[in-house]
């Protein structure tokens, strides 16, 4: 790659590179997404380059490895360009049919293509597919045509532009006035205002500033940051060189935890090939502007996605937030004015100065501009990631694109929000998703957390569940939060295991709003969502665990009992061979009997039975 | 202001990373003393105080009581006991904050004890009495507050340590050398030496067990040996009256920093 000496030449080995690229070249992209990774794209790829290489083909096609392509319950998943074939499932062996009927025939090899539930009607190209259809695709467009690795894809379309327009064309005053008027707000989960942000950070005193993107995204389910660093890092780099030049930074970091390997390594190798062509460094673009940008692995605590904590992890002390005022973006890193934005904040920012922040804030609700990223995970037909403009309807996102339900059970509810989100009941499946509906419901946007729950979870065990994952991740620096995380888990486990009492609802109230107004950081303060929203749309649900010292949901193991109904029982003995405490005795072809006391509640004999003679309740 | 010159004299002492971005003038601008004054409301009354003050500071200072457990005058606040919360601005815009970080502002409207303070202060007080209850600073403050008895779980009944972090702070900031720091998150959070052995940065000279407000930091003094964080430390008698004065260790680092012979310091302070 050439060094980028001023804007000219980049715009001329754009117009180059452009009219050296055949569009009507056929292309395989084969999903090297967090998805489809394990479950053998590699393996994928390199039976393309073989069969292709026997083929005769290597030279005329072109064989990429893209970034994440959503859909990932069907990996791995392969597209194929310019026809826009979307073929799913794809293994080594698929490979030799889909280079003879496609690639040299042109022909659809039917049984790789997605079928509709609900009418069987095969569909070839991806954007009929119904998870797709209803997305508006703004970060994750370019992940699943681009060669992560490649600055040239990412030139070719459009990359860089946006940076030159800036250092050309615009003052620093003049993105963040842009950058205000998109409307655009932090990603991350906050949802504070970005441009405001930008202008407080600007106008504070002090000459050296930093730039910092936050990648430690650590919700359970969530892959959001991570597809998008793996597969198009180069769109968050290029925002924050822009975001830089708009504050006046020059010295930024990237902190991405060290449990997204992938994501560090095609990061650095972004970084090196920004510095080799001038987009890094001093003088970018002949501007007289200049920035570096280093990485930082974080080690593993989900408390440094907190933004306090993040820079007290960079300067090389413990991960633990600090009060706030002083806000970052006046005294942040080592003390100085810093502003720190999440991975997809970035990455919105070179399509808002493309595009113009009248296009942008035309997308979406009044309050919440743009679209958002959710990974939609848990009990849906379809997991993977999604990209709706905000305002779309939970409904919306898991019926249409997430295909409804799986195994046709019903929905109970969705946790949106990452660990510290609440629980949302049917009754709001028509909310438009922007982050101040969320909030009024006792959720949160997060960063884009969804996780579909069906009838059969228990809302108990569903709150213990985030509750015991926060506790263990709470940095345990201010007492609300160390002791009443651990004092909401101890209560909770009494609840499972039958030892609740009616006071224990009160009690739990009282401590979650107490740990909500009292805690430093936004772990503290949210971490009772999880419980209070459960409390306050499936308190039944408590009740009945506390009074009846039953599980509707036959989830909390303490509270189940096993019988035998002598009825259906046939004395196969089925149950018999799998008890591991041998609680079932009886003589064959005769029913058998269930010893309560020796009973440990495992459920084999449960899922063994084949004539449904062992009940549960 | 403050914090500022905090982060950066640590940073100096301890040679952290990212030296190299550390510019060193912004702290002598921010050390002027400054002698504006600003106004803010405190429990309905008007009172004046100067930026750069804590609202702890500046309530205290009015003869506002505000309880605390994790500040200390000496040391920079963390914000960490959370019993120091106040309530801030005006109905039904009301939100809580710690006072001992939140600097004064103009025309700040500030609760020390209205309703939502009290709970939760009450909260954390009832919290902390079940994590250590035989603190008897932890009782006589929760009684203080009408808390009597707590309604939660006590893990260890013989637990005294509150993570203040009190000691941690004086070892750093005070004593300087970090011997000791908090290790681990919440579940099993405590104060420790590096991988709780024997600490090769400690000098013995029980600035933590001192500064404790629980006084759970075991120290023993015999036959001239003081023990603390398991390490023994020879103690040096006074040249002139044969008192022991200070672990010689300790004496040595002192020696350390002023650049003089530690023989200097072989006399107390009594016989000085």
């Amino acid at each position: 790659m050439p060094k980028f000496e001023s804007p000219e030449h980049l715009r001329e080995y754009r117009r180059q590179l452009l009219a050296r690229r055949d569009p009507k070249q056929p292309q395989v992209l084969v999903c090297g997404g967090p998805g489809c990774l394990p479950l053998g794209s590699e393996e994928v790829a390199a039976a393309f380059t073989e069969e292709l290489g026997k083929n005769g083909l290597a030279a005329q096609v072109l064989l990429k490895t893209s970034g994440c392509q959503g859909l990932c319950d069907q990996g791995v998943r392969v597209l194929l360009r310019p026809q826009e074939i979307s073929y799913q499932k794809v293994t080594p062996e698929d490979v030799p049919e889909i280079v003879e009927a496609t690639l040299k025939n042109g022909q659809v090899v039917e049984r790789l293509v997605y079928e509709d539930s609900a009418t069987h009607e095969h569909l070839v190209h991806k954007a009929d597919i119904p998870f797709y259809r209803g997305q508006n695709a703004l970060v994750l467009r370019k992940l699943d045509v681009i060669d992560p690795m490649s600055l040239d894809d990412y030139l070719a379309l459009g990359g860089y532009r946006s940076l030159r327009k800036v250092l050309t064309e615009m003052s620093p005053e003049e993105v963040i006035d842009a950058v205000e008027r998109s409307g655009l707000r932090g990603r991350g989960g906050g949802g504070f205002p970005t441009g405001r942000k930008w202008r407080v950070c600007r106008e504070a005193p002090g000459e050296v500033k930093f730039i910092i993107c936050n990648g430690d995204e650590g919700d359970p389910g969530a892959f959001m940051d991570r597809a998008v660093m793996e597969g198009d890092p180069h769109a968050i780099l290029e925002g924050m060189i822009i975001g830089a030049y708009a504050i006046g930074a020059r010295k930024g970091y990237i902190y991405v935890r060290h449990e997204y390997p992938l994501a560090v390594k095609r990061l650095s190798h972004t970084l090196d090939q920004a510095r080799e062509c001038g987009f890094l460094g001093n003088n970018i673009l002949r501007s007289g502007f200049g920035l570096d940008i280093k990485i930082n692995r974080g080690a593993g605590a989900f408390v440094c996605g907190e933004e306090t904590a993040l820079m007290a992890s960079i300067e090389g002390f413990i991960g633990e937030p600090s009060p706030r005022p002083p806000y970052p973006a006046q005294q942040g890193l080592f003390g100085l004015p810093t502003v720190i934005n999440n991975v997809e904040t970035w990455a919105n920012i070179p399509e808002i100065i493309n595009m113009g922040p009248e296009w942008f804030a035309a997308i979406g609700t009044e309050k919440s501009k743009g679209t958002k990223v959710f990974s939609l995970v848990g009990a849906v037909n379809h997991t993977g990631l999604v990209e709706v403009p905000m305002g779309t309807t939970l409904r919306q996102i898991i019926f249409e694109l997430g295909g409804g339900i799986r195994q046709d059970r019903e929905f109970k509810a969705v946790q949106t929000g990452g660990p510290s989100g609440g629980c949302i009941p049917k009754q709001f499946l028509d909310l438009p998703v922007d982050y101040d509906s969320l909030q009024s419901v006792g959720s949160i946007m997060g960063s884009g957390g969804m996780i579909v729950m069906d009838t059969g979870s228990c809302m108990v065990d569903v709150a213990r569940y985030f509750i015991s994952f926060l506790h263990a991740e709470s940095c345990g620096k201010c007492t609300p939060c160390r002791e009443g995380l651990k004092n909401l888990l101890f209560i909770l486990d009494e609840i499972i295991a039958g030892r609740g009492e009616e006071e224990h609802l009160a009690l739990m109230e009282e401590l979650c709003a107490a740990m909500a107004s009292a805690s430093i950081c936004g772990l503290g303060q949210s971490a009772p969502n999880p419980v209070l929203s459960a409390l306050k749309y499936f308190r039944a649900e408590y009740e009945t665990h506390i009074r009846d010292k039953k599980c509707p949901a036959l989830v909390c193991r303490p509270l189940l009992k096993f019988t035998i109904d002598p009825e259906s029982c046939t004395g196969c003995l089925a149950c018999v061979r799998e008890c591991p405490v041998g609680a079932i005795t009886g003589k064959k072809k005769m029913p058998q009997e269930l010893d309560q006391e020796l009973c440990v509640k495992c459920g084999l004999c449960y899922e063994t039975c084949q004539f449904d003679a062992v009940k549960v309740e | 202001m403050r914090l500022v010159l905090r982060n950066l004299s640590i940073r100096r002492r301890e040679g952290g990373v990212g030296e190299e971005d550390m510019p060193l003038k912004i702290v002598e601008e921010t050390m002027e003393p400054n002698t504006s004054e600003v106004g803010l409301t405190i429990n309905g009354i008007f009172i004046k105080s100067h930026p750069g003050l804590s609202l702890l500071e500046a309530a205290r200072q009015n003869g506002f009581d505000i309880p605390t457990l994790c500040y200390h005058p000496d040391l920079p606040a963390e914000g960490q006991c959370r019993l120091c919360l106040v309530e801030i601005g005006e109905y039904p815009r009301t939100r809580l904050v710690n006072s001992c970080t939140y600097p004064v502002e103009q025309g700040l409207v500030v609760q020390t004890h209205s309703e939502k303070v009290l709970q939760a202060r009450r909260m954390v007080l009832e919290l902390l009495l079940a994590r250590c209850p035989k603190a008897t600073l932890i009782q006589e403050m929760a009684a203080a507050m009408g808390v009597y008895e707590s309604r939660f779980k006590t893990d260890d009944p013989e637990e005294l340590c509150i993570l203040c972090g009190l000691c941690v702070r004086t070892c750093r900031e005070i004593v300087g050398v970090s011997a000791i720091s908090m290790a681990h998150r919440a579940p099993g959070k405590q104060v420790a030496t590096p991988f709780t052995e024997a600490s090769e940065a400690c000098i013995g000279c029980g600035s933590c067990a001192f500064v404790c407000p629980n006084n759970v930091i075991p120290y023993t003094e015999k036959d001239g040996i003081r023990t603390i964080w398991g390490r023994d430390f020879e103690l040096q008698p006074c040249n002139v009256c044969g008192n022991y004065i200070a672990p010689k260790y300790q004496l040595e680092h002192w020696a350390q920093l002023t650049g003089d012979p530690v023989e200097t310091f072989f006399v107390c302070k009594d016989c000085r």
